[in-house]
């Protein structure tokens, strides 16, 4: 099937999902990574790799914490970065996203890195931007947020290497979530032999065991003998509604207690995409526990968002 | 004018006709059928050797986009892509701007068609003042001004109380009521079917009791007052199922569904194709092959275009933002042959589903070939395949999933009242 991630040679275009990519190209992605972990604990923490290029940081939808992911790793590699935070406002004026894309264009860009509030957007962006421009999704809506599954998996994958006999388990709003997607097809393409997804049931997509997750309601029978647990953050807006009764309610049933964490294997890891609700989805006795790798994602996230621009950038005809 | 039309392939459903006969018109007429009425000399013979010969199709749900959508459509390009696409009659929705709630809209609509002489329009009046479902609208006025139903094309009545009135005061007077099942809760800021693709995909599900809630609601109130209803665009498996039951429970409704959802599924969204972007949403293979199944079966009546052409800008955003509808009314003819080659349906059985049982139901006299009857043909050829471009099509929307696809039936002359509209 035809991939617009892809060049017609099969090489990384655009990181839009992680969804239908193969695993060479996943591992090439870690590997790559690997080699940037060191740069950061140099004197001098940068290497050449994207100098004289442009990174674009376009953010229809705010963050702080990803777009200074994404800075620090496009400095490292010596690239120019712009920031630009196209916010409702400036839309609501009129412009279309095509027209700041195009804009933007015009100014000689060489790497566009989108978030959108829409799932679809990067695809979008992608399919319209010039052949010389690499995209990378850095969160579409509920849709995919590449980059985060493969920081993810690239933590694992280093306290945990043998990736084929793991048992993860992804805990939370999963319907809502991005990372959650972009996590479970990361493991799966990996090939770990099973993932679970804990969540009430109107925190799941219809279907989603069609993405090839077993589904738990109840977190301590999920919880039973994993060796990874992934917890999602949960949107301040979704705490008490129609979905969820209240907050309260939610850590009783499904936040990660140091008591619920026995449940699972004695050395299992915990991660946390952050920003984390403490008292919410996860006790902080857990969060900053000896078994959470946490604040390692993050750094390791700065590895990774290094390789996958290296990569792209490699790969321009 | 008298036109003589030859050697093709008359199929004629209503009246059971399928056969190679000539069909002779005057003055806009069918003036006779394989003989010549006694002194008909022709001014134009048209050899329709190796064609088929039917009567001009019939579609329930073409938005024109006037007034108000100009932008997107006029009445003159899509009338055009009407006849283009061998329909000859086409009832358009009242979501208009402003909609057709007032006798004088229609009055309007109707005279600036009628002066264009291609297809023939009946507006489908608003059952609610605009479209609000609140208050009802003048039912009577809007038919006297030429109204041939009530709907509220995409708007539902949230206030059963109103729907269950509505329902009641068109049943007084015998006028068909217009409802697509949708519960508006249960849909509300959905775009794709709860399924397997939207969970992959992080897009809002409409699931399919959003159109089985809906659905039950309106057959009940429809047992209760006795109204006609004819539900447009079911999507579901279990739609249909319901449907099939109070049919034959006798209730006095009809159905139909549009020709896109018989060929596509949530899967054709693909990358998130914002043509794939519809209403209802693309759902799964299993409830497109229910609906292919009803179409056959008679549970559902009619396939229609649910022509609604949108300008390039609205579509070109990411998924969730962008319009819904796709452009329809050249592709009706070549997709419900498609239907009908794919599942061994008879022709003359497919070509009923878009003449005379449309016709029917809009309660109108047309959909078929009988004598003295209005002469609305459209002469095809069912082997010549054409390929969907974007741009050849004539209809001011562009907009369609199938572009690129090559498809079967060519359109090569339309005739209404008698006259050569449309000649390829």
């Amino acid at each position: 099937m035809y991939n617009p991630q892809l060049t017609k040679d099969g090489k990384l275009k655009h990181l839009l999902t992680i969804e239908g990519l193969p695993r060479a190209i996943l591992n090439q992605i870690l590997d790559t990574a690997e080699s940037f972990v060191g740069v950061a604990e140099r004197e001098v923490k940068k290497v050449p790799l994207l100098r004289g290029k442009t990174v674009c940081n376009i953010f229809f939808e705010n963050s702080t914490r990803t777009r200074t992911t994404f800075e620090i790793a496009a400095k490292r590699l010596s690239a120019d970065v712009i920031n630009l935070n196209v916010n409702t406002s400036s839309q609501s004026k009129g412009e279309t996203i095509l027209d700041t894309v195009d804009n933007l264009t015009a100014m000689h860009a060489d790497m566009f890195v989108v978030r959108h509030a829409e799932s679809g957007a990067a695809h979008f962006i992608a399919s319209h931007v010039a052949p010389h421009i690499h995209v990378i999704n850095a969160g579409d809506g509920r849709h995919a947020h590449p980059t985060q599954g493969l920081l993810d998996v690239f933590t694992i994958r280093r306290y945990k290497p043998e990736m084929h006999n793991l048992r993860v388990a992804l805990v939370g709003d999963v319907l809502h979530s991005r990372v959650a997607r972009s996590e479970i097809h990361a493991l799966t393409t990996l090939g770990v032999p099973e993932v679970r997804v804990i969540a009430p049931k109107t925190l799941l997509p219809k279907d989603v065991e069609k993405l090839g997750v077993q589904v738990y309601h109840d977190m301590d029978k999920g919880l039973k003998d994993v060796d990874v647990v992934m917890m999602l953050r949960l949107q301040n807006e979704r705490m008490s509604g129609a979905l969820l009764p209240s907050a309260q309610e939610y850590f009783k049933c499904y936040g990660l207690t140091p008591e619920k964490l026995l449940l699972a294997r004695p050395d299992a890891i915990v991660m946390h995409p952050g920003p984390m609700n403490r008292g919410v989805e996860i006790d902080s006795a857990v969060a900053d526990g000896k078994q959470s790798v946490i604040l390692p994602q993050v750094t390791y996230g700065i590895a990774v968002r290094m390789a996958v621009m290296s990569i792209l950038a490699g790969n321009s005809e | 004018m008298k036109i003589h039309i030859k050697n093709g392939r008359l199929i004629d459903p209503k009246h059971h006709i399928d056969a190679t006969q000539d069909i002779f018109l005057a003055a806009g007429r069918i003036a006779g059928i394989g003989e010549a009425p006694a002194n008909f000399v022709a001014n134009q013979v048209i050899d329709a050797s190796g064609l088929i010969v039917c009567p001009g199709l019939v579609d329930v749900s073409a938005r024109l986009r006037e007034p108000g959508n100009e932008y997107k459509a006029t009445l003159e390009s899509e009338m055009r892509a009407a006849v283009a696409g061998g329909i000859t009659s086409l009832a358009c929705p009242p979501d208009t701007d402003p909609v057709l709630d007032e006798p004088g809209l229609v009055e309007m609509l109707k005279h600036r068609a009628k002066q264009l002489h291609l297809s023939n329009v009946y507006p489908l009046g608003a059952l609610t003042r605009q479209l609000a479902g609140q208050q009802l609208t003048e039912m009577s006025e809007l038919t006297e001004a030429g109204c041939v139903g009530f709907a509220q094309a995409d708007r539902a009545i949230v206030d059963t109380q109103v729907l269950w009135r509505a329902m009641q005061y068109a049943a007084t007077f015998g006028f068909t009521v217009w409802l697509r099942p949708e519960e508006p809760y249960l849909a509300k800021n959905g775009i794709a079917h709860d399924g397997e693709v939207s969970a992959r995909l992080g897009l809002k599900g409409i699931p399919v009791a959003a159109e089985t809630l809906a659905l039950g609601t309106i057959l009940h109130i429809a047992r209760e007052t006795g109204a006609k209803v004819h539900l447009c665009r079911l999507s579901t498996a279990e739609g249909i199922d319901m449907i099939r039951e109070a049919k034959q429970c006798g209730l006095n409704i009809s159905c139909d569904i549009s020709a896109n959802h018989l060929h596509l599924t949530e899967h054709d969204i693909g990358f998130f194709d914002s043509n794939c972007h519809l209403k209802p949403p693309l759902r799964s293979q299993r409830d497109r092959d229910a609906l292919r199944q009803g179409l056959a079966d008679g549970t559902i009546d009619i396939a229609c275009s649910d022509h609604t052409p949108v300008d390039d800008d609205s579509k070109l955003m990411p998924f969730g933002e962008t319009e819904a509808g796709a452009t329809g009314l050249e592709l009706l003819l070549s997709l419900t042959l498609k239907w009908a080659m794919e599942q061994h349906i008879p022709l003359s059985q497919a070509l009923a589903r878009v003449t005379h049982a449309p016709a029917d139901i809009l309660g109108i006299d047309a959909g078929h070939l009988g004598l003295d009857a209005r002469a609305d043909l459209c002469i095809f050829d069912s082997d010549q395949y054409w390929k969907v471009e974007p741009k050849a099509l004539l209809s001011q929307g562009k907009n369609t999933p199938f572009q690129g696809l090559e498809l079967v039936g060519k359109v090569c002359y339309t005739l209404v009242n008698g006259q050569i509209v449309h000649e390829a």
